[in-house]
C-alpha cells in the first residue's frame, strides 16, 4: 500500500465515530465575527496611514496631481539613486531628476546592485496597516521588492480594504501574494525589535487620494 | 538531536521533565530571560487581542473550521492534492519521519545540489530533517535568525516562536564571532552585542546563501484545499527569500494544516499574528498556488506528513490538539513554562501544547511525565486562539498514562496503603515506623528526594517529616484517661 493510501485509510479508521453520512457542511461553523473592525463612518484611509506608520514605515498622503512630486521627495529623503522599475508602472509618474530607472526583467545580480524598488500595490488593509502585492502590473516579480534594501509603494485610496476579510475577497489566490506590514523585522534577540533583517529595511508608502470630481 | 523515537518524532526523552525542570530552575539567568520575554509578549498579545471586540467570535469560528476539517480530513487532503497538482505542484504523502526524510532527500538529490536553505519549520524539526540531510551529504542552512543562533550553537530550540529565547545578546555575539566563519561569511571582528549589529551580521552571513541557493525547504502555516494555496507567515524576510529565489521549493506540511477554503484564512490571519507576536499583522505573509511562470521556483513539491497525527486523530478527546496553529500563546502564559523554559519538555514542541501534543505523537508511554508538567490552571485554554481545551486533554492523557502503567510501585504502594489503613493495628505500627524512619530521612524537618520506588513521589515535592508521635498515640497518652 502506498503512503497515500495508508494515511487515508488510517484517517478513515480514526474517524470511525463520525457518522458515515455526515458531509463537511454538516459540521456547523458559526460566523458571528465582524467582517470589518472599523467603526461606521470611520475614515479608513487615515486609519490605514496610521497603522502603516505604526510599523515604522514612512507614510505620505497626496493626490494624483502631486504624486510625481511626492515620489521625488521620498526618493530624495532616502538618498537612493538606482531603482528597480516593474513592467506596467506608469512612466508619467516617474519624477525627472538624477534617478536611474532599471526596468524589469532583472536577474538576481542586477537586483543586488539596486538601492531600492518602486511599485504599485494590489490592495491595502486599513485595520492591520498592510499592503498586498500580487505581481500584477506595476508590482513586479516578488524578488523585486525583496532583494533591494528599500521599497517605495504607491497605493490608491480606493484599493484600501477595511479589514482582512474584504481584502482576501478582492484578491486572486491563483497569483503569488505578498502581504507586507512594515519593513522586515526580528525580535529574536531578547525580544528587542530590530527593523530590517533580510527584506527591505526601509519602507515608504504613498497613498493617492481619490480624485472625486463631485467634490471640490 | 538525531535520536528519533519509535514513531519517528525527534524525541530527546531523557532526562524526564521533572529532572530537566529541576536543572532549568537552578539557572537564574534562564529564568530571568524567560520571565522578561514571556511577560513582554503576554502584554502585547492582550493589547492587540482586546482591540478586536469580537475576539471570542473569531476563536469560535476558528475552532469550528478546524473541527470541520479534522472530521473530514481525508476529503480535504484529497481536495488539496487535486488543487495543488492542477496548479503545477507535486504532492507527496509521508507516513512517518523516515518516509518524509527519504522523500525530501531524494528530491534534493534529484536537483544535484548539496545545499538547501530553510525557513523555520516545526514539521522539519519534528522529523529531524537537517540531521538526515547531513547524513546524505547535504547541508541545510537555517535562515531564521533564532534558528541560525540555535544551529550555530549546536543547540536546541526552546520556544516555538522565539527558539533562542534562552540566550542573551552577549552569548549570541560570542557565538556569531566564533562560529559564523565556519559556515560562510564570518562575523565582523568588532561585532558588539547590540541586537541591531547582530541582525546585520546575520543579514550579511546569509545573503550569499539566499542568492546562490537552488533549493529551499519550508514548512507551511496553512494550505487551503479549495485553491491549493499554501501560506507562510514570517517576520524577517528570510521566508520570502527561500520561497522566491531558488528554483526548487519543497514544503513539508503536517496533514492537519489544511483548511477548507482560501476565505477561511481571514479568520486565521487575524488570530495568528495577534496571538503569536502581539502584532496586528506580522511583517510578511506569503501565499503561493503551485508554480508561476517567470516568478519564483519552477518546481514545487508539497510533502504531506502524518507521523503520529492519525493516531492523535483517533483519540476523540485528544484530536482537538490537531487544531493548533503554533502561535505559542500558551507557552507565554504558562506558569510552568515561564520557570522551566522549553528544553525541559524534551521535544521540539514545548510548553502546554507540547505537553499534550508530544505524548500523542510519540505515544503516551514514551512521554509519560509530560501530561503532568502543568498546574492545570487553565491559562493556556484562555489564551488559545483555536480554543484547544488543553487542561481537558492533559487530564485525559494523565489517566491514560496511569492506566497504561499497570503494576507500578506507586500502584502497589497505594494497594499496600489500603490494607494498612483498613487495620488499626497495622496503622499504628506503620505510624511508629514512619516516625522513626521519616525523621531519619528528614533534613531541617523536610523529606527531600528518596531513593527506590518512592522516587516518583519525592522527586517533585518535599514532604514534611512525620512528627515524633501520631495523633492517635498522643490521644492515648493525654486524653483517653479523661473520658
Amino acid at each position: 500500500m502506498s503512503s497515500r493510501e495508508a494515511i487515508l485509510t488510517r484517517i478513515r479508521a480514526a474517524l470511525a465515530d463520525v457518522p458515515a453520512d455526515e458531509v463537511p457542511g454538516d459540521v456547523p461553523v458559526p460566523r458571528a465575527y465582524r467582517r470589518s473592525h472599523t467603526e461606521p463612518g470611520q475614515d479608513t484611509v487615515t486609519l490605514f496611514g496610521e497603522r502603516v506608520a505604526d510599523y515604522r514605515a514612512n507614510v505620505t498622503r497626496t493626490d494624483q496631481a502631486h504624486l510625481s512630486e511626492a515620489i521625488a521627495t521620498a526618493l530624495t529623503a532616502r538618498g537612493v539613486s538606482h531603482l528597480g522599475l516593474p513592467d506596467g508602472f506608469p512612466a508619467e509618474l516617474l519624477p525627472s531628476g538624477d534617478w536611474k530607472w532599471h526596468q524589469e526583467p532583472l536577474d538576481t545580480e542586477a537586483l543586488v546592485g539596486l538601492d531600492g524598488a518602486i511599485t504599485l500595490a494590489a490592495a491595502g488593509i486599513a485595520v492591520t496597516g498592510t499592503i498586498v502585492l500580487d505581481t500584477g502590473p506595476g508590482q513586479g516579480r516578488r524578488a523585486l521588492t525583496l532583494v533591494p534594501d528599500y521599497h517605495l509603494c504607491v497605493i490608491r485610496a480606493e484599493q484600501i480594504a477595511d479589514d482582512v476579510s474584504d481584502a482576501l475577497a478582492r484578491l486572486d489566490p491563483g497569483l503569488p501574494l505578498t502581504f507586507i506590514s512594515g519593513p522586515s523585522a526580528t525580535s529574536d534577540i531578547e525580544l528587542e525589535r530590530v527593523e530590517g533583517v533580510h527584506g527591505p529595511r526601509s519602507l515608504d508608502v504613498i497613498i493617492v487620494d481619490r480624485t472625486d470630481p463631485e467634490r471640490p | 538531536m538525531s535520536d528519533t523515537g519509535n514513531r519517528g518524532v525527534v524525541w530527546l526523552g531523557a532526562p524526564s521533565f521533572p529532572d530537566a525542570a529541576r536543572e532549568a530552575l537552578g539557572t537564574p539567568q534562564l529564568r530571568a530571560n524567560l520571565k522578561r520575554a514571556t511577560g513582554t509578549i503576554r502584554d502585547k498579545r492582550l493589547a492587540v487581542a482586546s482591540e478586536l471586540g469580537d475576539w471570542e467570535d473569531l476563536r469560535d469560528t476558528a475552532a469550528a473550521i478546524k473541527q470541520r476539517t479534522s472530521r473530514h480530513l481525508d476529503y480535504y487532503l484529497q481536495q488539496l492534492e487535486q488543487s495543488v497538482t492542477a496548479a503545477g505542484g507535486v504532492v507527496h504523502w509521508a507516513s512517518d519521519a523516515a518516509d518524509a526524510n527519504r522523500i525530501v532527500t531524494a528530491l534534493v538529490q534529484a536537483t544535484g545540489e548539496r545545499e538547501v536553505v530553510k525557513i523555520k519549520s516545526m514539521a522539519t524539526q519534528e522529523i529531524g530533517l537537517n540531521e538526515h540531510l547531513a547524513e546524505a551529504g547535504i547541508t541545510a542552512y537555517e535562515t531564521d535568525l533564532a534558528e541560525l543562533i540555535v544551529q550555530l550553537g549546536d543547540d536546541r530550540p526552546s520556544h516555538i516562536l522565539v527558539p533562542a529565547i534562552h540566550k542573551n545578546r552577549t552569548e549570541i555575539r560570542d557565538l556569531f564571532t566564533a562560529e559564523m566563519g565556519q559556515w560562510g561569511q564570518a562575523a565582523p571582528e568588532d561585532l558588539t552585542d547590540d541586537p541591531r549589529e547582530l541582525a546585520e551580521a546575520a543579514r550579511r552571513h546569509l545573503r550569499e546563501k539566499f542568492l546562490t541557493a537552488k533549493v529551499a525547504v519550508s514548512g507551511a502555516n496553512f494550505a487551503s484545499a479549495d485553491t491549493g494555496t499554501v501560506v507562510v507567515v514570517e517576520s524577517e524576510g528570510n521566508g520570502r527569500m527561500c520561497l522566491t529565489l531558488p528554483d526548487t521549493l519543497i514544503t513539508v506540511m503536517g496533514i492537519e494544516k489544511v483548511v477548507p477554503t482560501f476565505a477561511d484564512l481571514e479568520v486565521f490571519l487575524q488570530l495568528l499574528p495577534r496571538s503569536a507576536t502581539g502584532e496586528r499583522m506580522n511583517p510578511y505573509t506569503s501565499t503561493w498556488t503551485g508554480t508561476t511562470d517567470g516568478d519564483g521556483p519552477s518546481a514545487f513539491h508539497l510533502v504531506l506528513l502524518d507521523n503520529g497525527r492519525t493516531d492523535t486523530l483517533a483519540d476523540t478527546v485528544g484530536r482537538q490538539v490537531l487544531a493548533c496553529i503554533r502561535c505559542s500563546a500558551c507557552l507565554n502564559v504558562c506558569p510552568v513554562f515561564e520557570r522551566t523554559g522549553g528544553h525541559a519538555y524534551g521535544s521540539v514542541y514545548p510548553g502546554p501544547i507540547g505537553a499534550v501534543l508530544t505524548p500523542q505523537l510519540v505515544g503516551v508511554e514514551n512521554a509519560a511525565t509530560l501530561p503532568f508538567a502543568s498546574t492545570l490552571c487553565g491559562a493556556c485554554y484562555d489564551a488559545c486562539p483555536v480554543k484547544i481545551n488543553i487542561p481537558e486533554v492533559l487530564t485525559h492523557l494523565r489517566a491514560k498514562t496511569v492506566e497504561g502503567k499497570g503494576r507500578t510501585a506507586e500502584a502497589l504502594a497505594m494497594k499496600a496503603a489500603a490494607t494498612v489503613l483498613d487495620s488499626p493495628r497495622l496503622l499504628s505500627a506503620a505510624q511508629m515506623a514512619a516516625a522513626v524512619g521519616g525523621r531519619a530521612l528528614a533534613r531541617k524537618g523536610r523529606i527531600g528526594r528518596l531513593p527506590g520506588p518512592m522516587r516518583g513521589w519525592s522527586d517533585t515535592r518535599d514532604t514534611p517529616a512525620p512528627p515524633a508521635e501520631s495523633f492517635r498515640t498522643w490521644w492515648r497518652k493525654n486524653k483517653e484517661g479523661d473520658r
